[in-house]
């Protein structure tokens, strides 16, 4: 016999691009050996009874295993949702499994198991926010996890880990903290249901190139050094770690790559005001240090 | 006459569904069938031609860094600037392509393939010392084998001995393909979703330390890819040989040719890549590579038509979900009208027919391990034996190419945006051969289509009846056990299927479907 609780969890993906998952697959510490197999933290096992890429069924056989979890582990299992809810046309854009000859569509899948989940993990920013399936004209019709919870009337805890494709580091701390801490509590998430642990501080409060901006040296094409607002960067108003966190075990990030950020864990993206290419305008940058301020008053 | 239909089909990429028809163990009849979704070329519409390059590379969390790669080729063509790109741009390239690709091989094998050859409950009998393999039995004694089980049952062939080795390489090859991605964000900024390659080459700039940190990891990855993956292969394919003649398929090959080795000729039909351009059939014969040669078919996909094919410049894509005789979200091209298959299997055969040295050399020598003539690798062993064979000889190449960087100097050249334009870029990803085209109007895209791998592999029926690659690889296939039907999956999984990549086409009509609310 063991002590190790079981912990039984779904993941699920609608219309994505598996991005969430890859990056997910990137965790360094704990490994994601660790994570699938081991314990997350002392004494909990993650017990992942479905995820489309690396479960070892397929068809009816893992269809069964995901409704299994909804009903005998009501209110007890977690519930990962990766990818935008498509929604258009009786959400014929997106199906998973079959009933009876016939598709199902997603967002079936979200409302029937996001009612019984303990609690939802919206990865990415699609399931976030709606992403890039989501952008102008948003074709399909897509909606966000929130939305759907809002319009269904589930009041499940749902907590957003934004990003496309989010830090390995976001998902798994939150993973863990779910399983140390329990369920999010006053004050955790902001208003866009976010983990201030990660997404508290703008990207451009931390940016290593902050000082370039201060003293008005900006980049004119790309290999410059300098600042790179005027090369597009979405890093004023954006919110999420990546200059302190860096990605790929540390190697590098976008700014420090020479990219501009491209803001992709705001519920703007992609669309924000123009292109990646375009700067910002100037009325954006005072939003520098809002978090700051409301945590003082 | 029994129906197997399996969906969802896991350990692939999107959402696959695939219905065949039985009759005396023997399928008749195969339907592939995309049930994904999203729209990207409409999104694309009218938005700056620069932004193409970061939203596409979101068509796929797998392929990414291909998309990203066919996007900057196609934009620096559509801007004059192919022939442009400073040689560090292009060699950058290649390198994060390389990189990515490689830990693409690696994750395919191991993570996506190998579970249905070995069986990581035989773990149970391990008595050694080994730690990952000793937690992997803890995890098989607490009795929740998710998500190793459901599974299918009956056909794992291996003594407890090898498959616990192939166990322990799985564990290290998540590693590895960490490792991959890693070496691409050195150049790129992060993976999945690089953000460095853009059009006009790379926002990065070489430097001594990155190169040294590159030639690490580069002779790393070499190593496990020769020592590890490519002996792991030829194991599977020891065990399993009756795969050599198990989903042949439709005997047609199809690559683009990718990592250009010089980047002088704006024409990228006509560059010196590393894995050729060009078809081949069976007969191993090479023929030159003809862009004008693709159409698209939509007669069996939800999209309004005929039996008409268009070229990808032409393309139209209107959406008719439960179009009668449609089947599935993705189109079919066809190359000379006639069904190719695309990927690793295809970039061997064209280069075996090119008379491509390094490509003869490697596959000979597996030929003469088996004592077997090239027709064996036209089939379900073949697809993973040249998958592994790629991996190698990128990773051969690597270290090279690292070498090749002029540290400090630049690698992105300075272009003004035409106000018009035309553009395509080619390049092999991982899957396969992956096209994007894009017209410019008014500095804005006006149209942007892409097509994908999977879009070739797992397409439907053309407009003259022909069946799709993977379709006609499962026609004819014996099935042993209806209730476990291992030969579907294993060929299915063979060609790598990622259905993200396959279907993302939309035109909405001007219906504002943001409101629509389901009744």
């Amino acid at each position: 016999m063991s002590d190790i609780k079981e912990i039984p969890a779904v993941w699920i993906g609608g219309g994505t691009c598996g991005g969430c998952s890859v990056s997910t697959l990137n965790t360094v510490a704990p490994s994601i050996k660790h994570v699938l197999i081991d314990e997350v933290v002392p004494g909990r096992h993650i017990s992942l009874r479905f995820h489309t890429n690396i479960s070892a069924g397929s068809g009816d056989p893992v269809i069964r295993a995901i409704e299994d979890t909804g009903q005998k582990h009501e209110g007890q299992f977690l519930l990962i949702v990766e990818g935008v809810v498509p929604t258009a046309d009786g959400g014929v854009y997106c199906a998973v499994g079959e009933r009876n000859e016939e598709p199902i569509p997603f967002y079936q899948w979200v409302i029937e198991l996001g009612r019984k989940a303990m609690a939802v993990i919206a990865l990415g920013t699609c399931s976030s926010f709606g992403g890039i399936p989501g952008a102008r004209p948003n074709p399909t019709g897509v909606k966000s996890v929130m939305e759907i919870f809002k319009e269904e009337g589930i009041t499940t805890p749902l907590i957003n880990v934004p990003g496309c494709p989010p830090h390995p580091n976001w998902f798994v701390g939150t993973l863990a903290k779910l399983l140390l801490a329990g369920l999010p509590k006053d004050g955790d998430l902001d208003d866009l249901l976010r983990p201030k642990e990660f997404y508290g501080l703008l990207i451009h409060e931390n940016c290593q190139r902050r000082a370039h901006f201060d003293e008005g040296k900006f980049a004119k094409k790309f290999g410059d050094p300098g600042c790179l607002y005027e090369l597009g960067c979405k890093g004023p108003i954006t919110y999420a770690d990546c200059p302190i966190r860096q990605w790929n075990n540390g190697v590098n990030w976008c700014i420090r790559s020479g990219m501009g950020c491209q803001g992709c864990t705001q519920p703007e993206f992609p669309d924000f005001l123009g292109s990646f290419y375009e700067k910002i305008t100037d009325v954006d940058v005072p939003k520098i240090g809002e978090y700051w301020k409301k945590r003082e008053d | 006459m029994g129906k197997i239909i399996i969906d969802p089909i896991t350990r692939i990429e999107g959402h696959l569904k695939v219905e065949t028809v039985v009759d005396g163990g023997e399928v008749k009849e195969a339907k592939c069938s995309g049930m994904l979704f999203r729209g990207f070329e409409k999104i694309l519409e009218g938005r700056d031609p620069r932004d193409a390059q970061l939203i596409t590379e979101r068509i796929c969390g797998v392929c990414n860094h291909c998309h990203t790669t066919a996007s900057a080729l196609g934009l620096d063509s559509a801007f004059g600037i192919a022939d442009k790109i400073p040689d560090n741009g292009r060699i950058m390239r290649n390198l994060t392509m390389g990189f990515h690709q490689i830990q693409d091989h690696i994750l395919h094998f191991y993570h996506l393939a190998a579970l249905d050859y070995v069986d990581v409950t035989k773990v149970a009998s391990y008595e050694g010392t080994d730690r990952t393999l000793n937690s992997i039995k803890a995890f098989i004694s607490r009795g929740e084998l998710a998500p190793f089980v459901p599974r299918y049952e009956g056909d794992y062939r291996f003594s407890s001995e090898v498959d616990h080795m192939l166990v322990s390489h799985y564990v290290q090859a998540l590693e590895m393909r960490r490792k991959g991605h890693e070496a691409t964000a050195i150049l790129a900024g992060k993976v999945p979703h690089a953000c460095a390659v853009t059009p006009g080459g790379m926002t990065e700039i070489p430097t001594v330390d990155k190169i040294a940190t590159l030639l690490a990891r580069a002779k790393e990855l070499q190593e496990f890819v020769e020592d590890i993956y490519v002996p792991d292969v030829i194991k599977v394919a020891e065990k399993y040989s009756d795969y050599f003649e198990i989903g042949k398929g439709c005997g047609k090959y199809l690559s683009y040719g990718v990592y250009d080795l010089d980047g002088k000729d704006p024409d990228y039909t006509k560059r010196v890549r590393l894995f050729t351009q060009g078809s081949t059939s069976t007969d191993l014969q090479h023929q030159p590579l003809d862009l004008d040669q693709i159409n698209e078919y939509i007669k069996h996909s939800w999209y309004e038509g005929d039996g008409t094919a268009r070229h990808p410049f032409d393309g139209e894509t209107n959406p008719m979900p439960g179009k009668e005789g449609g089947y599935s979200w993705i189109k079919a091209p066809r190359y000379n009208e006639e069904t190719h298959e695309v990927g690793p299997l295809a970039r061997v055969a064209v280069g075996y027919a090119a008379g491509d040295r390094a490509t003869k050399e490697m596959v000979d020598s597996v030929l003469a391990h088996f004592k077997a003539s090239p027709e064996v690798l036209f089939s379900v062993l073949g697809r993973h034996a040249a998958r592994a064979l790629c991996a190698l000889h990128i990773a051969n190449n690597l270290q090279g190419w690292i070498l090749e960087l002029n540290p400090g100097e630049p690698a992105y050249v300075e272009y003004t945006m035409p106000d018009q334009g035309t553009g395509v870029g080619i390049v092999e990803a991982a899957r396969g051969a992956l096209g994007h085209w894009v017209v410019i109007k008014d500095r804005k895209i006006g149209k942007y289509q892409c097509v994908v791998p999977t879009t070739w592999n797992a397409s439907p029926m053309d407009g003259n009846g022909n069946h799709g690659p993977i379709e006609q690889s499962l026609i004819g296939t014996k099935v042993r056990d209806e209730q476990n039907p291992f030969e579907i999956v294993r060929i299915v999984r063979s060609f790598d299927p990622c259905i993200a990549c396959a279907v993302h086409l939309l035109n909405h009509k001007g219906r504002e479907m943001k409101r629509y609310i389901i009744s």
